[in-house]
């Protein structure tokens, strides 16, 4: 019987945070796909505030919350480590995580949020102004020195954070016919994005790219039809 | 070693307050600097460039912003008085309970303060029903993190603010009847030395609400 469960839905970037933890630890663990349509009683069961994925379920205790099922794993499994060992370097990770949950909700791509994909004109101008601050500040403050990740040489929980931005991001603007990132105008950022995704357990462990867009297209018409 | 922290604060605010608290509760010396919000100082500007906010700590010229971010970091530092659960799942429940609290408490206890009418009663039942849950955190202890004050404590320790700001903003979402462990955890926090000494005045709070409710009026006119 696995002693780790792991909730979750194949297009939330939220859920990889989770899995590129348990996985770059070598933790092994049962996943349980969730239709986000139609939730199960048991993820209700565990997650009962805000009935959402991902959950982590470790000897029969649920913990929730992408950014703190890796710090609870971290502290569970310190090897190999996640977090700097330094207590202020530790705090910056910290920030950099907050930051990235609060502005990457718009790239969630629960039925309910992504105002991206989803909307037209005004409201979604206004969404792609949001993700542009946040890259500029990615670029200007979180990579500043030429650094391969963010907390340096080593991927961290930080880079996980940003998960969104090095693969979901692409398949959003593709969807809407948008283009946010560009790559010369975010140099250090294209750099990050491909020092992420050649790291193996991040290569192997990306949402199919084919699959999502045809899903978000779908959504997208179907929206766009009723309106 | 009071030059080593510093505190770049706002008397209303409760996010810096609870850095205070947890400050005091640890007894670390700090220099407390308080922000006028309309016009930041160029050194808060300086050291929060990112989101230009209070609080911010700074130890031995390193700043950090979040007070979520600033607990740990005081907590890990200073290893006296420890505010945070020693237990993983213990830490991974306090730290879940802190973003509730502050992504949907906080935010709707704002609208029931700032708004009237239709909204500001849509306001105090969502309240009332994130309150219900988190009484439930409650039950069977002395404080949020067991037998004595801990971090989960210092981040709800705001929720007494409601109950004395209630009158200013026309409405008392937190009443004693409807909320009775909460009532109890109140008046076992206003016992702590630490706790009084970051209480604000209240009719200087009140009158901070009142002021805001009166500019957002004259705002959307």
């Amino acid at each position: 019987m696995a002693v780790v469960k792991l909730f979750g839905a194949w297009t939330s970037p939220y859920f990889y945070r989770v899995i590129w933890a348990l996985k770059l630890k070598g933790i092994p663990y049962e996943c349980i796909e969730e239709d986000l349509l139609n939730k199960s009683p048991l993820l209700l069961q565990y997650n009962p505030v805000h009935k959402k994925i991902p959950v982590l379920v470790h000897d029969g205790k649920p913990i929730c919350e992408s950014t703190i099922i890796p710090q609870y794993i971290e502290e569970i499994w310190p090897q190999p480590s996640l977090l700097p060992s330094d207590p202020y370097e530790r705090a910056m990770a910290r920030f950099w995580i907050k930051f990235a949950d609060d502005k990457l909700i718009l790239l969630a791509l629960s039925p309910s949020i992504s105002k991206m994909y989803r909307a037209s004109g005004e409201e979604q101008e206004k969404a792609v102004k949001y993700i542009l601050e946040m890259l500029e500040t990615m670029e200007d403050h979180g990579l500043i020195g030429g650094k391969k990740f963010f907390g340096g040489d080593k991927i961290s929980m930080v880079d996980m954070a940003f998960g969104a931005v090095a693969h979901w991001l692409g398949v959003i603007e593709d969807a809407a016919g948008l283009k946010i990132f560009e790559a010369h105008k975010f140099p250090r950022l294209q750099s990050w994005i491909q020092n992420f995704k050649e790291v193996p357990i991040i290569k192997e462990n990306l949402t199919d790219r084919d699959k999502m867009f045809a899903l978000l297209k779908r959504r997208r018409e179907m929206l766009l039809a009723s309106k | 070693m009071a030059e080593e922290v510093k505190l770049f604060g706002m008397w209303a605010s409760p996010f810096s307050r609870r850095v205070e608290l947890a400050l005091k509760l640890k007894g670390i010396p700090y220099e407390y600097i308080e922000e006028d919000l309309s016009n930041k100082s160029p050194s808060l500007l300086k050291y929060n460039p990112i989101h230009k906010k209070v609080p911010l700590l700074v130890h031995k010229e390193k700043p950090l912003a979040e007070s979520l971010v600033i607990l740990e970091y005081l907590d890990e530092t200073w290893k006296n008085n420890p505010i945070l659960p020693q237990d993983p799942y213990e830490r991974a429940m306090a730290r879940f309970w802190a973003k509730f609290i502050d992504e949907k408490l906080l935010p709707t206890a704002a609208k029931v303060s700032h708004s009237t009418g239709k909204e500001q009663e849509q306001g105090v039942e969502e309240v009332h029903q994130q309150l219900k849950i988190l009484e439930n955190e409650l039950k069977g202890k002395e404080f949020f993190a067991g037998q004595s004050i801990g971090y989960l404590d210092i981040v709800a320790h705001v929720l007494f603010w409601f109950y004395s700001a209630g009158e200013a903003s026309g409405v008392n979402a937190l009443t004693t009847e409807k909320f009775p462990i909460i009532y109890e955890w109140i008046e076992k926090l206003i016992k702590i030395d630490a706790v009084n000494e970051c209480r604000i005045p209240k009719e200087k709070h009140q009158d901070f609400i009142r002021l805001r409710r009166e500019s957002l009026k004259s705002a959307s006119k």
